[in-house]
């Protein structure tokens, strides 16, 4: 969408401006312009073919001498329609045409050719098209004087201003709501156009009925005009309809189209030998069909207004037409609508029915009454200037429009207050007459009457601070710092344990990954081991982004594939993220993905691979890390798409809190081993305060023994009864060696621990400890069926 | 035997120079010191003297005891010197050869920046707060001022889930309603709300249907925009270097009034313009205002006696913008090539 800043001059009165400053001072203001681009293209003159002969060396292009005014240019043509006698748009060298195609003197086929005859097409003034090629280059009026500059005789050297509009000041699509803002930052006034007719004697009394069955519809006005002759556009009316993006088809669409551009009301004209003499508007009924406009048949629903005649469908109000009451090229007599309807419904429609246009745009973002009215009279103005329509006396009207004025009292502190800014009452009523606002003021009261094209600004005072602020310029506020109770901020709640837990899995060695909440249902089948309702989107995207994730894993995998791919092999990888069941409840799951090595190979020999008991080893320094040493254990379980033999599940307090483990050799070829758990759990527990505790005095005792063991019999229950045996004398215990092979049977391993023994108040004695050493080795021996080794 | 005695020192004096190696060091301690020695000798033949002579006898052997104790003790000390520097002169290592590093993993780029980015909030008194991404309508739309059929709920096509009352949040805003509902106290307020937020919108190299806010909320009595503009200040100072300029450009949300965007001079070129501010010499980071007072009172607080400011980041924008980072998908890739690149610090 343009603006044609021509078109803007209709309205407001501006000379020797750089339209360059202007834009850069409206969008200051806040209407955001895009882009300035001036449409005059020079070295474009008028100009009269005086003889036209067949090139000697083609059997289509001919040789013409073409007057240009002060002297004659020859120039080779292929038009078909050149001739002697007709007058032309020539471009000479040096014009720049769209496209940034420069005019040069040259040779075609050996001939000399200074210039170019131009079609509508070739100037961007036409789109290019079968009929638009084939009718060639552009006959001017004969009337037209020879050699003067194109661009300004026709009104073409325009500048216009593509905008990139904030979803509340949409208005200002349309030229007259623009021009606000044009005068707003000039100083200017804005003229509203000529909606003067002249209308016959006949009445439109008794030659419509209107009948309004709906809420829906709050302003209906219709006029008819009679005796209409359907032609091209003037050229003025072409050429501005090209830049804000329409197409020209004939004088009464592009009348049609030139009012909604002007002030933004869309208006709708029913052909009326077509139409009848009734129009009623009520809500469709399920199932109701209408073939609109565009040949297709629609189904309509109850939540579709609809204009009918009486009987029929003719029209989907705001949105498109009926295919059974259009104008064409026979149209004698028109039945012009100028409606509000209802916003929300309009958008429904459009959305439902998948038709969006410039009007049911226009009707979504709300219109302007007065509007309404006067357009319908511009209409009409045009339709008897470039249509010779006559006029019936008369309108017919619906109108239950809420037009309570929107009235505001304020003080010029309130919006200082606001702003931040020392504006005097001067400054302020100079934006609020740029705006063109109505106000009253009274000692330090301003009361203000906001237009009704100004659909956007409420009856609140920070609306007008926002009104009078932009235009004054927020440039002059002077920075300054919120004043108040100083206190350091702090992370709130979970956020505090997530960023601790990040850091440590950082200390770690671990790189943090960011990856999508929304997965494939593919892998929403994945890992399932939170069994857990998949929550979906109701119109996704795509399928591959469909699912609200309830674990991260497969996220992780991918991303372990990812970097495979791309050559890095060692992998260690953590994410802690949000996750959603049952639809409101949330979890924060920290997932750990490992791969390869941990520690890469130093050439002196150092390697530590990544393996379960390493990522063993980051999950509890997360869980010691969180005070919760002791408090957890590792149950061996078979878990969703993990290694049967290397997978557990993580106890707090006896309760499950996540899953570590390889990934299936199905899921994943290479040795990658994950873990996740919930952190919202971990940081739900009560925890301790650390408390300093004194090291003993008196010397350890450090003894070694190795059990022999069923291989079924876990590490961890040896663990146990040590402790529980050794009782408070043994201080400290640790596993150095686990064997298995050819020494020991085939079911069985040997387990290699060392043992402190310490006691507090006192230096041990040998019997001392060894008295605690042999009630372990019973115990073990006894309770586990281990068999001390070497004994 | 005076002289004999000065005889003895000098001999040993001598002796003790030519020792070199341990050994000979002990052998000669053994030798002179040891039963069998000359000082033995003496002590032994002092038997014979006579009480005076004993006493002058004796307090010349302590004394050359002594001194000869000495001259052993330096002597070895510098043979052990020569010993050890002999033995380090063996043990030079090629320190050319590469390091043994111990793994340190990076966060990700865009946690890095959020990091930074509340830190500067925290040192300004502003708590980290957030809040669910499985959204009700009712907090990410209707208490924003955007009720449904609002024309602004178009340009932010929202995921909804079940029933169009959830939905996955389109803006971190709905944070602030829900801190602004949870102060029962009603008291001043200073949050940020760093969070993850969700669009329809087709992944491209600018576009990313999961993206991430810093929405920033302070409340409290007298604030106006110019307490947002040297707010604003600090923040681009901060992020983008000391000598960034700002300026606010009107603009439009439905939960700010007035609105506006937040703009800090190009420091690719100083503000002269050049491609990347598009030859405007500014480039535009977020978005601001001071709160609408509809969505104070939403959120229970009288606007008659409150004021506040609301300001909100792209932090994929700005991470692009800092870095020159320019596919957006290079966030939720987790190349570690490319983060390994940010595992460091940066000047201020």
């Amino acid at each position: 969408m343009a603006i044609s800043m021509n078109w803007v001059r209709d309205y407001v009165d501006y000379k020797d401006v750089d339209l360059k400053e202007v834009a850069d001072k409206i969008t200051r203001a806040g209407i955001n312009i895009e882009q300035v681009e001036s449409k005059y293209i020079p070295n474009l003159v008028t100009g009269e073919v005086i003889s036209c002969e067949m090139h000697p060396d083609s059997d289509h292009l001919k040789v013409c001498q073409v007057n240009v005014g002060d002297h004659k240019e020859q120039i080779v043509c292929g038009a078909g329609n050149v001739r002697t006698g007709i007058k032309v748009i020539v471009a000479l060298p040096g014009a720049i045409l769209p496209g940034d195609f420069e005019i040069k003197a040259s040779k075609i086929r050996g001939v000399e050719s200074n210039g170019m005859i131009c079609a509508l097409f070739e100037l961007g003034l036409e789109e290019k098209t079968e009929e638009s090629y084939n009718r060639g280059i552009e006959e001017l009026d004969p009337a037209t004087p020879v050699g003067v500059d194109v661009c300004k005789h026709f009104g073409w050297d325009d500048t216009c201003y593509t905008l990139d509009l904030n979803p509340n000041r949409s208005d200002c699509n349309n030229h007259i709501p623009f021009s606000y803002e044009v005068a707003a930052v000039l100083g200017e006034k804005v003229t509203l156009p000529d909606i003067t007719t002249h209308p016959v004697k006949e009445t439109i009394d008794g030659k419509l009925n209107l009948k309004i069955e709906t809420d829906n519809c709050p302003m209906y006005n219709a006029k008819i005009v009679t005796d209409v002759k359907i032609g091209p556009s003037p050229e003025f009316i072409k050429h501005r309809l090209e830049v804000a993006g329409m197409r020209s088809i004939n004088n009464v669409v592009d009348i049609s189209n030139y009012v909604m551009l002007e002030y933004g009301q869309p208006l709708h004209f029913f052909d009326r030998d077509k139409l009848g003499d009734t129009i009623l508007v009520r809500m469709a009924e399920d199932q109701e069909k209408i073939v609109t406009l565009d040949g297709k048949e629609r189904n309509l629903s109850k939540d579709d207004i609809i204009i009918t005649d009486g009987k029929k469908p003719v029209c989907i109000a705001g949105v498109m037409g009926g295919l059974n009451s259009g104008i064409d090229e026979n149209t004698k007599s028109i039945v012009i609508e100028s409606a509000i309807f209802d916003s929300y419904h309009v958008r429904y429609t459009s959305i439902n029915h998948e038709l969006r246009s410039e009007a049911s745009l226009r009707y979504e973002k709300g219109l302007n009454y007065e509007y309404c009215t006067m357009a319908i009279e511009r209409a009409c103005h045009l339709l008897e200037k470039y249509a010779d329509a006559k006029v019936l006396s008369g309108t017919m009207t619906h109108d239950v429009m809420d037009k309570t004025p929107k009235e505001v009292t304020f003080t010029l502190r309130q919006v200082n207050d606001l702003l931040g800014m020392e504006l005097t009452k001067q400054d302020a009523l100079k934006s609020l007459d740029g705006l063109g606002f109505e106000y009253e003021v009274n000692k330090d009261e301003f009361h203000v009457t906001i237009p009704n094209r100004r659909l956007d600004v409420e009856a609140h005072v920070s609306d007008l601070a926002e009104e009078i602020g932009r235009l004054y310029g927020y440039d002059h506020i002077e920075s300054k710092l919120p004043t108040g109770e100083g206190r350091p901020g702090r992370y709130i709640g979970l956020v505090a344990d997530r960023k601790l837990v990040s850091k440590r899995l950082r200390s770690l060695g671990l790189n943090e990954a960011r990856t999508y909440t929304l997965i494939s249902p593919e892998e929403d089948q994945l890992f399932r081991y939170h069994h857990q309702t998949p929550i979906a989107l109701l119109r996704p995207m795509s399928t591959d982004k469909s699912i609200i994730r309830q674990t991260l894993l497969p996220s992780l995998v991918k991303t372990v594939e990812y970097n495979k791919a791309r050559g890095t092999k060692d992998v260690c990888l953590y994410e802690i993220a949000n996750t959603y069941f049952n639809e409101e409840e949330e979890d924060t799951l920290v997932s750990i993905a490992m791969m390869g090595n941990y520690l890469t190979p130093t050439w002196q020999g150092a390697k530590m691979k990544v393996d379960f008991y390493l990522i063993k080893g980051i999950v509890e320094d997360i869980f010691d890390y969180m005070g919760l040493k002791n408090r957890y254990t590792f149950v061996k379980e078979t878990t969703p798409d993990l290694h049967p033999g290397m997978s557990a599940k993580i106890l707090l307090d006896r309760e499950e809190v996540g899953v570590i483990g390889r990934v299936h050799p199905s899921v994943m070829k290479d040795e990658l081993y994950v873990a996740e758990f919930s952190l919202k759990k971990l940081a739900s527990k009560k925890i301790k305060p650390i408390k300093f505790k004194e090291i003993s005095k008196y010397p350890s005792v450090t003894k070694d023994m190795a059990f022999v063991v069923s291989k079924k019999v876990p590490a961890e229950d040896l663990l146990a009864q040590i402790k529980k045996s050794g009782g408070r004398l043994l201080t400290d215990i640790h596993i150095f060696d686990v064997y298995v092979g050819e020494n020991v049977g085939q079911d069985e391993k040997s387990i290699a621990f060392s043992l402190t023994f310490q006691d507090p108040n006192k230096t041990l004695q040998d019997d001392e400890v060894m008295k605690v050493f042999n009630k372990i080795i019973s115990d073990v021996e006894h309770k586990l069926g281990a068999v001390l080794r070497d004994k | 035997m005076k002289e004999k005695i000065e005889q003895l020192q000098k001999e040993i004096e001598i002796k003790v120079k030519e020792v070199k190696t341990l050994k000979e060091w002990n052998d000669l301690k053994v030798e002179y010191l040891g039963k069998k020695g000359p000082i033995s000798a003496i002590l032994s033949g002092m038997r014979d003297l006579s009480i005076e002579e004993k006493k002058e006898t004796g307090k010349l052997v302590n004394e050359l005891k002594e001194t000869v104790g000495i001259l052993l003790d330096e002597q070895r000390a510098q043979i052990e010197a020569k010993e050890l520097e002999e033995k380090l002169s063996k043990e030079e290592i090629d320190i050319s050869l590469p390091a043994t590093k111990i793994p340190v993993g990076t966060p990700n780029i865009l946690e890095k920046l959020i990091e930074e980015s509340e830190e500067l909030f925290m040192s300004m008194g502003y708590d980290v707060v957030e809040g669910p991404e499985l959204e009700k309508d009712y907090y990410n739309f209707e208490l924003l001022n955007l009720p449904k059929g609002h024309p602004a709920r178009d340009a932010q096509d929202t995921f909804y889930t079940k029933g169009e009352e959830l939905l996955l949040r389109s803006q971190t805003s709905p944070v602030q309603v829900r801190t602004m509902l949870a102060n029962e106290e009603k008291e001043p307020l200073r949050i940020v709300c760093p969070g993850k937020t969700y669009r329809r919108d087709d992944d491209d190299a600018t576009h990313s249907h999961q993206f991430t806010q810093m929405e920033g909320l302070l409340i409290d009595k007298n604030i106006s925009l110019a307490d947002l503009k040297g707010t604003f200040d600090i923040i681009a100072k901060k992020l983008f270097g000391i000598e960034r300029e700002t300026r606010f450009r009107p603009s439009f949300y439905p939960f700010t009034e007035p609105s506006v965007e937040l703009d800090i001079s190009c420091f690719n070129c100083g503000g002269k313009g050049c491609p990347l501010c598009k030859h405007t010499g500014w480039i535009t980071v977020g978005g601001a205002g001071m709160v609408h007072p509809r969505v104070l009172e939403n959120g229970g607080y009288d606007p008659k006696e409150w004021t506040g400011f609301a300001f909100g980041f792209g932090m994929e924008r700005l991470a692009m913008l800092k870095y020159g980072i320019t596919d957006i998908r290079t966030f939720y890739t987790n190349d570690l090539r490319v983060t390994d690149t940010f595992n460091r610090t940066e000047a201020e």
